[in-house]
């Protein structure tokens, strides 16, 4: 697969101690970016992608040919205007879209690193990305922005670097990944590992790739991303082009039948190991914990003013978890504003159109911006 | 929309102060004691509708109910809150007013005086529930389910061990001092009291 001409990557050069205590240096960084960064540096947005999000924010992505994942959010005159903001989005590491990840070939064995590759965390994510500001010249970005893991980047960024962005949209997200959120997550990986393709991550060429596992994971994940009303609303208990029971096991139901559909073009652009390593970070985030229990100390450096938004359907980050994160910065008298957005798009809501969920987000931006030209 | 009161509540707050605008609304109040103020206000507001208006305003806002959300803001957060109008709508107002007087060193209360002439003329006479263009609703759809009068909220005032610094009434757009002398008289026209209180 050639798609190396498509993706641009920062090597950085700089060494990164990792959590697990591991040191990775000259390392790929993939990003994109969208609009133009402007004379006084001042209108850059990094934007953080979730799970199996990529730096591919808008647009046509051109290895997937298919639109970007936050396509309704981000482009001219939308929520993430690219007329007036320049955007910049990096592939986690971790990831399998042109940045450091185990789909790597590690240069010792000649082969894919597969599970030799270091567990990464939030932490580690977000400090091989503040690279990209240096790289750009940003003292400091307009915005950081972010749904579900992109939320968790956006809290870890902004309790790692107080003074290198103005606001901060925590979206959907997190402080401390719940127990349920762990349990999804391994259920998700041991579909994977228990795929005898998976060969101990060791799997390397086309023929033997871990589709079945993987697809499986999809599919389970994808379940958590919607709400029981939408999925009984868009599917209920209609057949899949028949008319009848067929008493057997195949796709009878359309839910089943798009389930399926959902994991199989899933492998096409997702690694296996990649996914096993990302859903770990996602589990391994606890930002209460690095503050020793007080979340409001990971923001006590920060003047970043904050908008969180959450979900009414949403079971997977719920509105009390992402009002926690707001709880913490009034407790220290931090700039947040927050509202519930109603859908009942669960999960998913934050990449579909949302009308009052995208309105919402422009509104903050924009304004903000404006407030923030005024100061400057 | 443009209250009557809201010239008199920033009368009362001192430029660049802090200001929590409990049950914000659309952000009017916040707007006008920002530009007219200088205030760093912040707004918390129960309809989802009214802070996306907010934040369409560029105003902070979060969406929260004041009976459960105020204690998330640690003790003096602000130098001012604000109450305009709602304390009536509270299940618990002695809560929401021990809230306000622990998260504001000071707190601004205005509520519609049931004691106005309107409405005890609309209840002697009609014997029903009083309805007026500033209590506009049925008794059975009101959101007003702890209606007082002013000479109410002063006695409040003493069970509640709060000392009210300020009180005014709003008569016709007008506004006057409420003293122990002619408070027979204030809670007979005023429509609206005005208070600035704090903890004893």
């Amino acid at each position: 697969m050639n798609i190396r001409e498509n993706i641009k990557t920062l090597i950085i050069e700089k060494p990164l101690k990792l959590d697990c205590g591991r040191t990775i240096s000259k390392f790929p960084l993939a990003y994109e970016t969208y609009g133009k960064l402007n004379e006084n540096k001042d209108n850059a947005i990094l934007v953080f992608h979730a799970l199996t999000g990529d730096q591919f924010v808008t647009g046509t992505n051109p290895i997937t040919k298919k639109d970007g994942w936050w396509s309704y959010a981000v482009g001219p005159k939308k929520s993430i205007d690219t007329d007036k903001y320049f955007v910049i989005c990096a592939n986690v590491i971790g990831g399998c879209m042109g940045s450091f990840g185990p789909s790597h070939e590690n240069p010792e064995t000649k082969k894919i690193y597969g599970t030799d590759f270091p567990v990464i965390t939030i932490n580690d994510m977000v400090n091989a990305q503040v690279n990209l500001l240096d790289f750009f010249n940003i003292k400091k970005l307009f915005s950081v922005v972010g749904g579900s893991m992109g939320g968790m980047q956006v809290l870890q960024f902004v309790s790692n670097f107080p003074d290198k962005a103005k606001t901060a949209v925590p979206i959907a997200c997190t402080s401390s990944h719940s127990a349920q959120n762990i349990a999804f997550n391994e259920l998700g990986r041991q579909a994977i590992t228990a795929d005898h393709n998976w060969m101990d991550g060791k799997y390397n060429s086309k023929s033997t790739l871990p589709d079945k596992g993987l697809a499986v994971a999809r599919m389970a994940a994808h379940i958590t991303y919607l709400s029981k009303k939408g999925l009984q609303e868009k599917f209920g208990r209609n057949l899949q082009e028949r008319d009848d029971l067929k008493f057997g096991f195949d796709a009878d139901f359309q839910i089943e039948s798009y389930l399926r559909y959902q994991g199989s073009v899933f492998v096409d652009r997702f690694d296996a190991n990649s996914y096993l390593y990302i859903t770990r970070a996602m589990d391994y985030f606890d930002l209460v914990k690095q503050f020793d229990g007080n979340l409001s100390n990971a923001f006590k450096k920060t003047k970043t003013k904050f908008f969180i938004m959450s979900f009414t359907s949403d079971w997977l980050y719920p509105t009390q978890e992402n009002k926690d994160i707001v709880i913490a910065l009034n407790a220290i008298g931090a700039n947040v504003g927050f509202v519930e957005i109603d859908s009942d798009k669960g999960h998913d809501s934050f990449l579909l159109e949302v009308p009052d969920f995208l309105n919402a987000l422009k509104n903050f931006l924009d304004k903000s911006y404006i407030e923030s030209n005024d100061e400057s | 929309m443009m209250k009557a009161e809201y010239n008199f509540i920033a009368n009362i707050i001192e430029k660049n102060s802090t200001v929590l605008d409990v049950g914000c609304d659309d952000g009017t109040l916040m707007e006008f004691l920002k530009k007219n103020k200088n205030v760093n206000i912040r707004g918390i507001e129960i309809s989802k509708e009214k802070v996306q208006i907010c934040i369409a305003k560029g105003l902070t806002v979060i969406e929260g109910n004041a009976e459960f959300d105020l204690k998330q803001f640690p003790k003096n957060s602000f130098d001012y809150v604000v109450l305009g109008q709602t304390l009536q709508a509270f299940i618990n107002p002695e809560i929401v007013i021990k809230e306000l007087l622990r998260v504001g060193k000071k707190a601004i209360v205005t509520i519609p005086n049931f004691g106005n002439w309107k409405v005890r003329l609309d209840l002697l006479f009609k014997g029903t529930m009083p309805i007026t263009s500033s209590l506009p609703h049925e008794w059975y759809n009101t959101p007003n389910i702890h209606m007082c009068t002013i000479k109410d909220f002063v006695k409040f005032s003493d069970t509640m061990n709060f000392k009210i610094v300020k009180s005014l009434a709003l008569i016709n757009k007008n506004i006057s001092n409420i003293s122990k002398s002619n408070i027979f008289l204030k809670n007979l026209f005023g429509e609206l009291g005005i208070f600035l209180i704090e903890n004893k």
